[in-house]
Formats: C-alpha cells, structure tokens, sequence
C-alpha cells in the first residue's frame, strides 16, 4: 500500500521509499521508515495531500505520496 | 563580536532577532545573489557590541534552494564567534538535526528552544539539564513572544567562550566541512554529472537518517509530549480553512476585503502625499531663481518623487495584509488550496502569493517566487507576475479612464470610472493566466515537480514583526523607483531643454513667422515653448518614431510618454504633464483637461478619443515597461534570454493588442 491510498482521517507507519524518487527535504521533516503518518485533508481536486509526518504537518503532491510505501494501522 | 541566528523556518527565529535588536537592523543582499541578508546589533551587560546576521530558515546543511544555501555557506566560510541555534519546542527532534548539523562545524554553539510559553499548554516537558549534558552545549529557553528567557540569553552570550566546540556526532570537523563544501551545491543547482549528484543525494539521505537515530537517542526519556493536553487547535482551525468550500470562500473573501483597503482606507493618505509634494513644488518653485535648474527640481525631480510616494500607502497596506497572512501560517493553507488549480495553468500553489504581491510592485512578488522549488512552475510565475496590475500602472490607468469613460453610476451605485478600473485588473489576472497556459505549452522542461511545505502552526502575528517587514518592504520600493525616477527626470529634462540649431534658434524663427500679425506677447512665448518641444532632441525621438505608433492612434507626444515611460510606466503621466504644461500658458488647467483638448497637428482631430484611450490602456497593461523589473528578472531567471524573451514578448503582444483594440473602437 502506499501513501496516496490512504484516507483521510487513516494512519500509517512509513515503510519504505526509494530515496530518488522523495525530495531530501521530506526526509529531513521526518518522513522516515517507522514513523507514523495521518492523512488530515486531499484538496479538491485530488491533490496536493496534507498529512502529519512526526508530528510535522507536512503538504505533499500525489506524485511524491505515490512513491513512499506505508503499513496502515488498523 | 559577531554571532549567526540559524534555525528551521518558523521558529521564531526572525523574532529573536527583532527582540535582539530593535531598530539597529539592516537589510542588504549576500554578494552575487538576491537573498536578504539581515544584520543588527546590540549591546551587551558588560557594554560589548554583539552584531548578529539572522541566517535565511533551513531545515539542514544540505540546502535545496539557494536561500537555504546562504545559511550553509556563511558557516562554512565565516567563522562567527558563537552560532545561536533557534529550535522550537514543540517540534523539537526536527529541529535538532540542524543543531547537531552545525554543532560539527566546530563551532561555539548555543540551543535556544523558543516558544516556552506554550509548552505547558501543550504539554510538553523537556529534561532541560539532560539534555545539556548530552548534546554538549548550553540550552536557554525563551518566550519571544512575552520576551520571556532574553536576558539569559544575553548573559549566555556573554560567556560564550565557556561553549564547547566539540563535535556531537561526526568523527571531525574538518572531514564534516570538506564533505559539506563538495556536496551542499547538488541540491539545487544544476549538477552534469547526475551518477554523482545520486551518489551524493544517497549520502545525504544517510547521514540525515543516522543523525536522527541520535536525536531519538538523546530525546529518550527526557523529552515528552503528552498527547491528551494538546487541545490541537491548529487541526480545528485547519478543518474550516482549508475546507473545500468554505477555505475558497475565506479565501476570496480575505482577497476582497485586501483590495477593499487598498483602495479605500489608502485614498485619504495619497491625497494628503499628492498636495504635499505639490505644494513643496511650488514652495521650491518660488525659492530658486528661475531658470532651467529650478525647472528641473521643481518640475521633474519633485513630482517624480511624489509620483513614488504616493503609492505608499497602498504599497504598505498590501504588504500589511501579506505580512500578517504570512505571519499566522495561512499563507501555507492557501497555497495547498490552490496548488492543484494553478497546476491547471502550468503554475504553483505557491505563485498565488506573487500573483497578489505583483498587484503592488511586481519586484517583491518576482522575489516571491524564490521558493517554488519546480523550475518551470518558478519560470513561467517569474514571466506573468509583470501583467498583474501594479501600482505604477494606476496613475496611468486612473487619467486615461477618466479621459474616456465618462463618470456615471450604474444600477444607481456602480461607478463607472471604478468599475472600468475592476476591469482592467481582471484583464491583467487574465493576462497573466492566460499567457501562463501558453507558456506551459511552449516550455518543455524535464521538471521534477519536488513540492514540500510544512504548514506551520497558527500564531497570533506579532505587531513588531508585521511592522518589520511593511517598513522593509516599503523602503525597497521607494528606493528601488526612486532611483530610476531620479533618473529618468534628469535625462528627459536635458532632452527636452536642448536640441539642434533649430532648437536653438526657435525664439528667431518664431517671432519672424509672426512678424506681420497681431499676436500678444504671451501668445508668441506659447508658441516659441511649443516650436522648441518640438524640435528638442525628445520631440526628435517622438517625431521619429510617430510612423510605428500611428497605426495605434498616438502622435508624437504620446510617443515622448512611452518612451520615457520604458523605464517606469508612471513616468508617462509626468511627461505628457511636462509637455502639455510647456505649452500650455493657462496654469490653471489641469493635466486632464489639457490632454482632453489636445488636437493632432495635421488633421486637427482630437488625440484622445475612445480608441486611442482603450488603445493605451490596453498598451499599458502589457508592455513591460519597468527597468527594475527586468533587472530583478535577470537576476532570479540568471539569463539573458528568458529576460529577453520576456521583455520583447510583452511589447509586440502590447502592441498587437493596443493596435486591435484601436481599429475596432476608431
């Protein structure tokens, strides 16, 4: 599963991504293996997607939530 | 002594800052490039003088943008006596990645965690001694806010060479700095060698994800959030302002009440401005002896100035509403609410913020696109700002609108005359969109849309750095325009007062044509001024280039306006002023009136008829005719040729439309 499957208001643990495809910048704002993600809010439209990454709210476009690969939490 | 700020966007740092030192600020550039550099000073107990240099917000060393670069290389190239790193307490790990980061500069290093005062409603506890012991360095907290912790921080500074400068998790330093120096520059420049730019962005990735394994070390056990007294009222507000129907709506809303103040709250103030500098005009007028240098002063530099000043009000109210929108973190919300609907025209949520900027100044709003990290999405923001409706336009669009649109109400309430100005800045919104979809078309980059902002918390603005930043901004403009203005009037004084032999011998050939006819004294002065306009070296250039703008319906004299226009559009109404006024011997007459009666010479029809009115105004709203924008585009585009393809697009398009536009009115 990966992060632009999730819905709004679901919670995640990052699994995994390949460090090319993200930005340097989402990494150091904690989008990291193991930590724990919530989506808050998708804009009309579809994108971009707001989420809270290590306690960090954090807006990203749907290309970039396509690439990181997530555990929901049931 | 000399001592850096560095820390995460939104941290308060720049607030530090101001609370350190007051009024004693400046804002320059750094060599080279066009992020603000701001410096100030104070003093300390002891009456040492600390100047400090408030680092542009970076997340870490490695910088993805050349703003966050400035931070890296100042570190690595200055050796500051003491580095203070500013970290909030609410997002505490985050932001210790850029304090360990620095601490392996081998720098004397201090932690201020800010924002204390929430802590406890937030329910947030930090191991303050642990943590000291265990990152190596001396920790104070502070409150900028109720500036709360600042006299700890002062004496801390005072005894700074106490810190220590060991590493807290490199090996060394100089290993650390030589790595940094050749890997900062991949992110976010322009890298040949892309097998080493993945190399390098793997080895960033590394170390960042190492560092924060020893950040969560440390945090361990004495750092603690507890979750239940958080009220998270950022999440509540967040649900109405960026809901998908009543965040649009707040939005327009704010836009609306923005261009309500700029235009109402901002008129009293502009009249005010307007009679002053008319009546230190006529003050200086009376003043000097008469002659071309008292012309000059009291006719060009005076009013050219006050043709800056006037837009103060509205350029400070603009950046008021800005400044506090910034300063409360919903500028972030908006920009998620229009990034997908920008994406549509080839833009970023993030050029929303220069597209309302640029309907103050377009330089500041070009400066705005700093942080759009998608170089295309950067581009074509950087190419359409210029067709929003700036405030050098608005005295050139307020006398032509009144020239041709005669005032009357519409539907009993409407204004026309105002209702023809809410036009043009929609055409100009148009314009800009509308290019932007074609210009997203033509460009074909390979473009890595990375798009990451942190929403930041909400905050109450604080009135000291919302005034900070309206000052600054408003100095920049004034100077900025001034400069050119200043200029500009000199040039098109001397052009307008010398000439060729006929010039020089107007007074002559005049008064012979006249010889044998009844005509006053006064009369004869008339037409000797308006005989030596003609024939200056201006009304050479007008005249010369008459052909190319004959087919739009202007003569000779509208062509003085555009050309000393080309560098600032406002120039344009002083001009036509210097001209008309020269020929005119009834003082009383205003501007309006004297351009409404102006006749062609040859065919003695009128010059400002409906068509030729839309035809300038539609001129005026594309013709890019403001040096300091070119400059400033040259400096963020660092090339020539979009510079150029921007410049010289506007002006055939400008032309094109202005000539359209005129054959079917005429």
């Amino acid at each position: 599963m990966f992060l632009h499957q999730l819905k709004k208001g679901e919670k995640a643990h990052i699994k995994n991504f390949d460090i090319h495809a993200i930005p340097l910048k989402l990494v150091e704002l904690g989008c990291l293996p193991e930590n724990e993600v919530e989506l808050l809010q998708i804009a009309p439209l579809g994108c971009p997607y707001y989420f809270i990454i290590n306690d960090t709210r954090v807006v990203i476009r749907k290309e970039t939530a396509k690439q990181i690969e997530i555990e929901k939490i049931i | 002594m000399n001592i850096a700020l560095a820390g995460n966007p939104n941290t308060g740092k720049t607030s530090l800052f101001n609370v350190l030192t007051g009024l004693h600020q400046k804002v320059g550039n750094y060599p080279g490039i066009t992020v603000d550099k701001k410096q100030g000073s104070f003093h300390l107990e002891n009456g040492q003088k600390v100047n400090v240099i408030d680092l542009p917000g970076t997340y870490s060393l490695n910088p993805t943008s050349i703003d966050e670069s400035v931070a890296t290389k100042y570190l690595l190239e200055n050796n500051p006596e003491l580095v203070i790193v500013v970290a909030e307490a609410e997002n505490l790990k985050r932001n210790l990645l850029l304090f360990t980061q620095i601490k392996d500069l081998g720098l004397p290093t201090l932690l201020v965690i800010n924002m204390e005062d929430q802590m406890q409603k937030k329910g947030i506890s930090i191991n303050v001694e642990a943590f000291q012991q265990q990152l190596d360095t001396k920790i104070i907290l502070t409150s900028t806010r109720k500036k709360a912790g600042i006299a700890e921080l002062k004496e801390a500074i005072q005894n700074c060479e106490n810190l220590s400068r060991k590493t807290i998790y490199s090996e060394d330093v100089s290993s650390y700095k030589q790595w940094l120096l050749d890997t900062y520059q991949t992110g976010f420049q322009e890298v040949e060698d892309e097998e080493k730019q993945s190399e390098t962005k793997k080895e960033q990735h590394q170390e960042t994800v190492k560092r924060y394994q020893f950040i969560s070390s440390v945090l361990k056990g004495n750092y603690q959030i507890d979750k239940s007294k958080a009220t998270d009222f950022d999440s509540k507000l967040d649900k109405i302002l960026t809901h998908k129907v009543l965040g649009y709506l707040i939005f327009f809303g704010l836009l609306l009440l923005m261009f309500q103040a700029i235009f109402t709250w901002a008129g009293p103030f502009m009249d005010f401005i307007d009679e002053g500098f008319a009546s230190l005009s006529e003050y200086v007028a009376g003043l000097l002896p008469e002659g071309k240098l008292n012309d000059l002063i009291s006719e060009g530099i005076i009013p050219g100035i006050g043709g800056i000043v006037i837009f103060v009000p509205q350029i400070a109210i603009l950046f008021l509403f800005i400044a506090i929108l910034e300063e409360t973190g919903y500028m972030s919300r908006v920009v998620f609410l229009m990034d997908k609907i920008m994406q549509k025209f080839g833009l970023s949520g993030k050029s929303v913020v220069p597209l309302i900027s640029g309907n103050a100044c377009a330089i500041p709003a070009i400066m705005a696109t700093r942080n759009i990290e998608d170089w295309k999405e950067r581009l074509i923001t950087i190419l359409v700002t210029p067709f929003t409706v700036c405030s050098a336009r608005l005295p050139v669009y307020t006398i032509l609108i009144s020239l041709i649109i005669p005032e009357k109400a519409i539907f009993g309430f409407i204004n026309s005359q105002a209702l023809a100005l809410f036009g043009m800045y929609l055409l100009g919104i148009v314009l800009a969109i509308g290019s932007a979809v074609i210009l997203n078309k033509i460009i074909k980059f390979k473009s890595k849309s990375y798009f990451v902002i942190e929403m930041p918390s909400y905050k109450m603005p604080l009135f000291r750095n919302v005034f900070y930043i309206v000052v600054e901004k408003t100095k920049d403009f004034v100077f900025n325009a001034g400069k050119i203005i200043l200029a500009v009037s000199i040039v098109l004084w001397f052009l307008a007062s010398h000439g060729g032999k006929t010039f020089e011998n107007a007074e002559e050939i005049v008064s012979s044509k006249y010889e044998n006819t009844e005509i006053s004294e006064d009369e004869l002065n008339t037409e000797i001024a308006s005989f030596q306009i003609e024939n200056s070296y201006i009304g050479m250039m007008g005249k010369t280039i008459e052909p190319v703008i004959k087919p739009l319906g202007y003569d000779w004299k509208i062509g003085i306006a555009i050309i000393t226009s080309f560098a600032a559009r406002e120039v344009f109404v002083g001009t036509l002023a210097t001209i008309y006024s020269v020929e005119d011997t009834e003082d009383e007459g205003t501007i309006r009136s004297r351009m409404e009666n102006a006749t062609f010479a040859d065919s003695g029809e009128k010059v400002f008829t409906f068509a030729t009115g839309i035809s300038l105004l539609l001129f005026y709203a594309i013709a890019l005719q403001c040096a300091a924008t070119v400059a400033i585009v040259k400096r963020e585009t660092n090339s020539w040729k979009w510079t150029l393809i921007q410049l010289v697009g506007m002006a055939v398009m400008a032309y094109l439309f202005a000539f359209v536009g005129y054959i079917i009115f005429k």
